[in-house]
């Protein structure tokens, strides 16, 4: 059974058709790199995996079912963070307030839950940065923290929303391991979409680009070429591999994403001279 | 004769704790949410609402929370934040007309747009403080019932959402319970000073503390002594409560950002 699986998806947001026909499965286990520009579908694909949007045509599967939000087995860290930074109360109480947030009552944890949030923390070394209020965290340790919500409960499905962004390099490195061994640990499958696929490269199983309603999913090799990409994107692609790293261009810009990024303006620039 | 052989003083008392407590509780959220300005324009509401009321031969207390409560739906139903403050804006001012025009036909007793407005708690009957002890069970016990999601909600919207919390309807039914609350603020400081009631004590208390339940206890704990030393400093002073209410609740604010304030200008320095 595949941990997640789309089966000639088709999904409409108004009047935009997002995804057209996409077929992919993601099995247990497996770590998946989403890339694609800014509008191309990370999001919304998470999202309809979440139950929170519907599909205009075809299926998804989660781990078998169809899915349903409230899914106990998905672990899911939001693109949007806005309050986060305001947020006054401590990682722990924040972690928490979530676990069992959506059920009526009062906010009175139980051992039980106080014991899976700590577990959760104690996974990912948060245990004592999460004693402090999440307005006072950097962003990496924020993300660090979002990671172990997602962790609460052992999910079997790990969808994490660009959580690279406007990281510094080696926090971003810190987190894409720090999910990789979670994955590995829990057999969790895990799709993580960002912008820039280099940070990720060491430690994906698959990639999957989206672009004009389609998806390509592969391993690196498979995926990252110029053959496929030029193919998905309908514009000639130009991939450059040089120093461990991966220069993706497309020559009419479409790829060029427009996130605060610390890698962006050196990607952009680099190809010329290691081509040269 | 001591403070309390009067029996206006013990209404006043009982009022002012009572609605001390729920304003606390509901502020913590309110502040939390950042819809503070929703709950003052829910009061200004109030102001319409009791005018009307008291126009057409009913209980005022009727009309308020008649108002408030579907001035409250309102707002949640305009949703979008950016243009809620302008919704809310232009409601809270065309209650405050609509008033004004209520009163220009009610000419009987001049003295109400002032209670209204800046609340009169040494008026308050037995009767009005029974009725206060109801509103505030009911909101409190719907506060409760709720706390939990909109705990979830207000912090993480996105994953409150995915984890299929309807975060709309969540955050229209805590509207009808920040309703109820002002209606019985107002009833101590008026429609133009509810958040001094509300919000202050709230604020405080989130600036003081970074665990959640410390939080609602603190932000109760300030709005009861708030209450209590102003009816105190206004017995013996012959100053008006509300006056009090604000102006402590004002000072305990500065304070609560005053370490913060001093050590920003050290290292500035």
């Amino acid at each position: 059974m595949s941990a997640l699986a789309f089966d000639d998806v088709s999904i409409t947001l108004g009047r935009r058709r997002i995804l057209s026909g996409v077929s992919l499965a993601i099995e247990p286990g497996e770590f998946v790199g989403i890339m694609g520009p800014n509008g191309a579908g990370k999001t919304t694909m998470l999202r309809a995996a979440l139950g929170l949007i519907p599909v205009s045509g075809g299926r998804i599967s989660v781990l078998g079912a169809a899915p349903r939000r409230g899914n106990a087995a998905i672990g899911y860290v939001p693109q949007s963070r806005r309050v986060a930074a305001q947020i006054g109360i401590t990682g722990t109480e924040l972690l928490l307030s979530a676990h069992g947030g959506e059920r009526w009552g009062l906010p009175l944890p139980s051992s039980d839950d106080r014991a899976a949030v700590a577990a959760a923390l104690a996974r990912v070394g948060a245990t004592d940065l999460a004693r402090r209020p999440v307005a006072e965290l950097s962003g990496g340790e924020r993300q660090r923290l979002f990671v172990a919500q997602a962790l609460v409960g052992a999910p079997k499905l790990l969808l994490l929303d660009e959580p690279l962004i406007s990281l510094d390099p080696a926090h971003q490195r810190a987190i894409v391991e720090l999910v990789r061994a979670v994955s590995r640990e829990l057999n969790a499958a895990v799709l993580f979409s960002a912008h820039e696929i280099n940070p990720l490269l060491r430690a994906v199983d698959k990639v999957l680009y989206l672009g004009g309603g389609q998806a390509a999913i592969g391993t690196v090799d498979e995926v990252i070429n110029e053959a496929v990409l030029s193919d998905l994107y309908r514009t000639e692609v130009r991939v450059i591999r040089a120093e461990g790293r991966i220069f993706v261009i497309a020559e009419d810009g479409s790829l060029d994403g427009h996130e605060h990024d610390h890698d962006h303006d050196h990607d952009h620039h680099e190809p010329e001279h290691a081509g040269s | 004769m001591g403070l309390f052989d009067y029996e206006f003083m013990r209404n006043a008392f009982a009022a002012a704790t009572i609605v001390a407590i729920v304003a606390g509780a509901i502020g913590y959220f309110l502040v939390l949410r950042g819809e503070t300005f929703a709950g003052h324009a829910l009061s200004h509401v109030g102001f319409s609402g009791a005018t009307g009321a008291v126009l057409l031969g009913i209980s005022p207390l009727v009309g308020l929370v008649a108002f408030t409560i579907a001035a409250a739906l309102g707002i949640s139903l305009v949703g979008e934040k950016a243009h809620r403050d302008v919704a809310i804006g232009l409601v809270l001012t065309v209650s405050l007309g609509l008033g004004l025009l209520f009163l220009h036909f009610y000419t009987a007793y001049a003295g109400m747009a002032t209670n209204l407005l800046f609340g009169n708690v040494l008026g308050i009957s037995q009767q009005t403080v029974w009725v206060l002890l109801g509103m505030a069970v009911v909101t409190l016990a719907g506060l409760a019932f709720i706390s939990r999601p909109l705990l979830f909600a207000s912090l993480q919207p996105e994953l409150a959402e995915a984890r299929g919390i309807a975060t709309g309807r969540l955050s229209a039914l805590f509207m009808v319970i920040v309703a109820l609350a002002t209606a019985q603020a107002i009833q101590i400081v008026g429609v133009l000073l509810v958040f001094a009631l509300m919000v202050a004590p709230a604020a405080t208390a989130l600036r003081l503390t970074h665990r959640v339940a410390t939080g609602v206890a603190l932000a109760i704990g300030f709005a009861v002594g708030i209450a209590w030393i102003s009816l105190l400093l206004a017995y013996f002073t012959d100053w008006p409560t509300s006056f009090w209410i604000t102006a402590l609740g004002g000072l305990a604010y500065a304070l609560s950002r005053l370490p913060a304030w001093l050590s920003s200008r050290r290292t500035t320095a």
